[in-house]
């Protein structure tokens, strides 16, 4: 095994790790961190089994195994951000309708003391 | 259509309804502790003389200045917004409030005085008379009083443009705030309302609701504090925003009407 597979290997299991204790602390949701595993399973599959990335690549028509990986990263990278915008315009619109009613709430609120 | 509805309207200057209709005047209003107790004064005295039964509704839109201690002790329904949700979101609190409560008509009255109080009983005329859904108060048709400034009039030749292009009605005055909307609108802009710059998208929500819209002239003045909510830097984005918004709401209307 080359210094780089353990590097990397080593690198992937702490993340992994990491992940883990987010989602047992719940600072990570369930339906948030599938994706994270799911990435750094497969970084580790790789790791160690190098062959299979320039099979891959060669099956697909990359010249450049490690092409290979940057397209795919930086696609499933871009899915995930836009993913992240709908959720944020989703917290949006129910931070606002929560806002709404908590304002007419606090009104009636005042209203009826005042009586 | 608008354009002689609305001269129809400048003739007919019949009794302002006395007492008939409850009458919402929705305020918006950020860092205005300046202006807002004369803009509030203003339309409950307007009240009082013409006999109008109009409630003014100040939505405080989670000012950083006294605002909301300023609208507690004046003669006005307070609302306070726990965060900023910008003007769509304060006006929308306003209209979800006035249906809640069973008014016939919802007034948007700027919070920095540039709409004189002394505009309303036209505009309530105009929607009483006319029987519209929504009358929009412009600076346009006749030019008098404040004008604002020249790029800012280009864009709002540019909305009269996308108006007219996607569904067909003219309004001269499409970023105008000081509009009036009935019940019916009310259940409409209660469920969904634009946040950000929502004056000019909202014209294409009752345009394909099929709600009849007019247009009376009236006078502004230049606004009596605060800052304007569109910057001068922020103008470009102010435009492609709501291009983006009024072509998407077009497209989002058309389909479900399908």
């Amino acid at each position: 095994m080359v210094k780089i597979q353990i590097i990397a290997i080593l690198v992937s299991l702490l993340f992994l790790l990491y992940i883990v204790r987010l989602i047992i602390r719940g600072k990570l949701r369930e339906e948030y961190s599938i994706v994270w595993i799911v990435c750094t399973i497969i970084l580790i599959l790789f790791s160690l089994w190098r062959d299979g990335l320039e099979l891959i690549a060669d099956f697909v028509g990359v010249y450049e195994a490690p092409n290979l990986v940057f397209t795919g990263a930086i696609f499933a990278i871009l899915i995930y951000l836009l993913h992240l915008s709908i959720v944020v315009s989703k917290l949006h619109s129910q931070n606002k309708q929560l806002a709404q009613e908590i304002a007419l709430l606090k009104n009636k609120i005042s209203e009826k003391s005042k009586v | 259509m608008t354009d002689s509805s609305s001269i129809n309207l400048k003739q007919s200057t019949t009794v302002v309804t006395e007492g008939v209709y409850r009458i919402a005047a929705i305020v918006p209003a950020f860092n205005e502790e300046e202006a807002i107790t004369s803009v509030v004064n203003d339309i409950n005295q307007l009240a009082a003389e013409k006999k109008l039964l109009i409630d003014v509704i100040v939505v405080n839109d989670c000012s950083k200045d006294s605002t909301s201690e300023v609208i507690s002790n004046i003669n006005c329904i307070a609302i306070n917004l726990p965060i900023n949700l910008g003007i769509g979101g304060a006006v929308q609190t306003g209209f979800k409030y006035a249906l809640e409560n069973g008014y016939d008509f919802a007034i948007q009255i700027d919070g920095d005085g540039q709409h004189p109080a002394s505009e309303i009983p036209k505009i309530i005329n105009a929607a009483v008379n006319g029987n519209l859904d929504v009358v929009i108060g412009s600076r346009f048709i006749t030019k008098e009083g404040f004008q604002s400034s020249a790029f800012r009039r280009i864009g709002i030749s540019y909305f009269k443009w996308l108006n007219h292009l996607l569904v067909g009605t003219v309004i001269f005055d499409s970023t105008s705030g000081f509009r009036l909307i009935n019940r019916k609108v009310l259940t409409i802009v209660s469920e969904y309302y634009p946040d950000e710059y929502p004056e000019p998208e909202a014209i294409i929500v009752y345009s394909l609701n099929n709600f009849k819209i007019g247009e009376v002239s009236v006078s502004m003045k230049d606004r009596q504090g605060g800052v304007s909510s569109i910057g001068t830097f922020a103008s470009v984005y102010y435009m492609l925003k709501v291009t983006l918004a009024i072509i998407f709401t077009f497209i989002r209307m058309k389909f479900k009407r399908i």
